[in-house]
């Protein structure tokens, strides 16, 4: 991709309204309105389908993705080419299965694949937005899921399943629309974000604010994007998400060429990796969104202003079946943050599942191919179907 | 977790008396529910809203792949995240010889739920006794089938010994069957010195004395 030409899933392919999804677009007359207080007017949400919706509108799976994903998730990326980015749960004869769900994953607000966010243009000044665009929560972002669910014909959610901050959107989809899933499924996530997760973040965020690049925000309308601070950003924040087994079995203290070049080329394969991981993610990701989405997690404290905790937040959500599973070595959101949440879904009284699954993988196992968490997946998807009618 | 489920009849003795006592429909938490198979009976035949807490990862996998609930934990560190009252019974089927803390894991037990049923292998068994007076050497039987370096049982009493313990947490004991390998259980009256001596493993109903019948 050339400079300034930020990905936007106009140029790619799969979009246009129909079968396997599209943008949606939603009248002026009906905003956004978000939590900070702002509105996004206008709105439009990016996102892909696989599966036929049954006659009775009850088998539909949302997907929500993670930080740095998007809504291929089923689907094979249009500007990267890779694999569908849940290829190990999402597909024929896996825990999530086309060919008996309906499965919808949309690019969340405030994201730079389609959705409304910072890179999309502000029709006030016919730029884009940067800092202009309104600040952004997690809430916000299930707001705009459940207008498309909602346009999609779709009252009830058979499942809500996500990794991470998708696993956050999940546990937000049972305090907001308690009503409107069945089952719920949060992976390798927490209900709020730590002093460890923001002050990671912070990291980030300063990484790409100190790129001149970055222009205050406004490198849209300059033609030019801050790649080395956001490639930093994505260095920094990929450490977190494997541990510290996973960085040794793969590189140790490996080298790129014989010896030592006395100098600060990439002389260790770890180096050479993450160069790597920073470099390409620039190619797929905006550096505004990286800074909104960031923020976004940050605000999130699902029991905060709430008398009672986090059980409050569940208070409604009594008949949603929930699973809930971390990793050991996940550092990120470790398994304590897990079991926070099923202590409040207990004082709910929620039928909770909970699973912490052995794995040295860090963060990324809920990635990568994880047997324990896929059998899990799918025998609590296959009992919560036969409850539901389904299968 | 069920540290002497080797043989396979008496624990079936055992579920059916829970099975016997559990009513309808009622709130369930098995501590220790392994691959569930207690759990799938209790919600098959008693209709219960049944949940499970299990240490083992492939126990809680085998049991989320039967659709039961349940939640990976340890009874002496996780029953404390349980809501006061939110169970009529916890179940802790052959295990809290097996615990760190037997005395607090019961009266956790006894907090979240009504009602608790208690199985435990019985240390005052004639058998058990006359090994220990003949050989001198830590029993090993049919329900104690480990060395004694190796069994996971680090709390062995005998039925006295548990109602001791019943009676300095408050606890009513609402009901007591005696099991002997292979043979169904048998109600008995637990107080009677002699079923200390004839009765293999056991099996109480409790209830706290402020709990409503």
């Amino acid at each position: 991709m050339s400079e300034g030409d930020t990905p936007h899933i106009d140029d790619a392919p799969g979009s246009g309204e129909g079968p396997g999804g599209g943008v949606m677009t939603f009248e002026r007359q009906a905003p956004l309105r978000l939590d900070g207080g702002g509105t996004i007017s206008d709105l439009r949400i990016a996102y892909q389908t696989q599966g036929q919706l049954n006659a009775a509108r009850s088998n539909a799976i949302l997907i929500c993705h993670p930080l740095t994903l998007d809504q291929f998730a089923a689907q094979p990326h249009p500007l990267t080419g890779r694999r569908p980015w849940w290829s190990t749960l999402v597909g024929p004869g896996l825990p999530i299965d086309p060919e008996r769900h309906f499965i919808i994953c949309s690019n969340v607000v405030g994201g730079c694949m389609g959705t409304t966010g910072p890179s999309s243009i502000n029709p006030a000044t016919g730029e884009p937005f940067g800092l202009a665009f309104p600040f952004i929560t997690i809430a916000d972002m299930v707001r705009a899921q459940a207008m498309l669910i909602e346009r999609l014909g779709i009252e009830t959610l058979f499942a809500v399943v996500g990794g991470s901050m998708g696993g956050m959107q999940v546990l937000q989809w049972a305090a907001s629309y308690p009503k409107r899933l069945f089952a719920a499924v949060c992976i390798a996530a927490a209900a709020r974000h730590s002093a460890q997760n923001i002050a990671l973040h912070e990291v980030g965020r300063q990484a790409i604010m100190a790129d001149p690049d970055w222009r205050g925000g406004a490198y849209g309308a300059a033609g030019v994007r801050p790649e080395k601070g956001l490639a930093v950003a994505r260095m920094a924040a990929h450490i977190t998400y494997l541990s510290e087994t996973a960085l040794t079995r793969k590189f140790g203290r490996g080298l790129q060429r014989d010896g030592l070049s006395w100098g600060f080329d990439a002389d260790f394969q770890v180096e050479s990796y993450l160069r790597h991981q920073g470099a390409s993610f620039v190619d797929r990701f905006d550096a505004n969104s990286y800074l909104y989405i960031t923020r976004a997690m940050d605000y999130f404290d699902l029991g905060a202003e709430r008398e009672g905790g986090l059980a409050s937040a569940f208070a409604g959500a009594r008949d949603v079946r929930f699973c809930l599973a971390s990793f050991t070595s996940d550092w990120l959101y470790p398994t304590p943050e897990s079991r926070a949440i099923v202590r409040a879904l207990n004082l709910a009284g929620a039928r909770t599942s909970f699973i912490e699954i052995e794995s040295d993988k860090g963060h990324d196992a809920f990635l990568l191919d994880e047997p324990v968490l896929r059998s899990a997946l799918a025998g609590f998807l296959t009992s919560a179907a036969q409850s539901r009618g389904l299968a | 977790m069920s540290p002497v489920g080797q043989t396979p009849a008496p624990m079936r003795e055992d579920f059916a008396e829970i099975l016997r006592l559990v009513r309808p429909g009622a709130r369930v938490l098995d501590v220790g529910c392994g691959e569930g198979a207690l759990l799938d009976l209790l919600v098959r035949h008693r209709n219960a809203d049944a949940r499970g807490l299990e240490i083992s990862p492939e126990g809680v996998s085998a049991c989320l792949a039967r659709g039961l609930a349940v939640m990976q934990g340890d009874a002496d560190r996780d029953l404390r995240e349980f809501p006061t009252g939110a169970f009529d019974y916890v179940i802790l089927s052959q295990t809290l010889q097996a615990v760190r803390d037997p005395r607090a894991v019961l009266s956790e037990m006894l907090r979240i739920g009504q009602r608790a049923i208690v199985s435990l292998p019985n240390f005052g068994h004639w058998r058990v006794r006359l090994d220990l007076l003949a050989h001198g050497r830590m029993p090993v039987t049919g329900a104690l089938p480990e060395p004694w370096w190796s069994t996971p049982n680090i709390h062995l009493c005998t039925l006295a010994d548990f109602i001791a313990l019943a009676e300095d947490l408050g606890l009513t004991i609402e009901a007591c069957a005696a099991f002997a390998l292979g043979r169904p259980a048998r109600p008995i009256k637990p107080s009677r010195g002699w079923e200390n001596w004839r009765a293999e493993a056991a099996l109480f109903l409790l209830r706290r004395q402020d709990a409503h019948s």
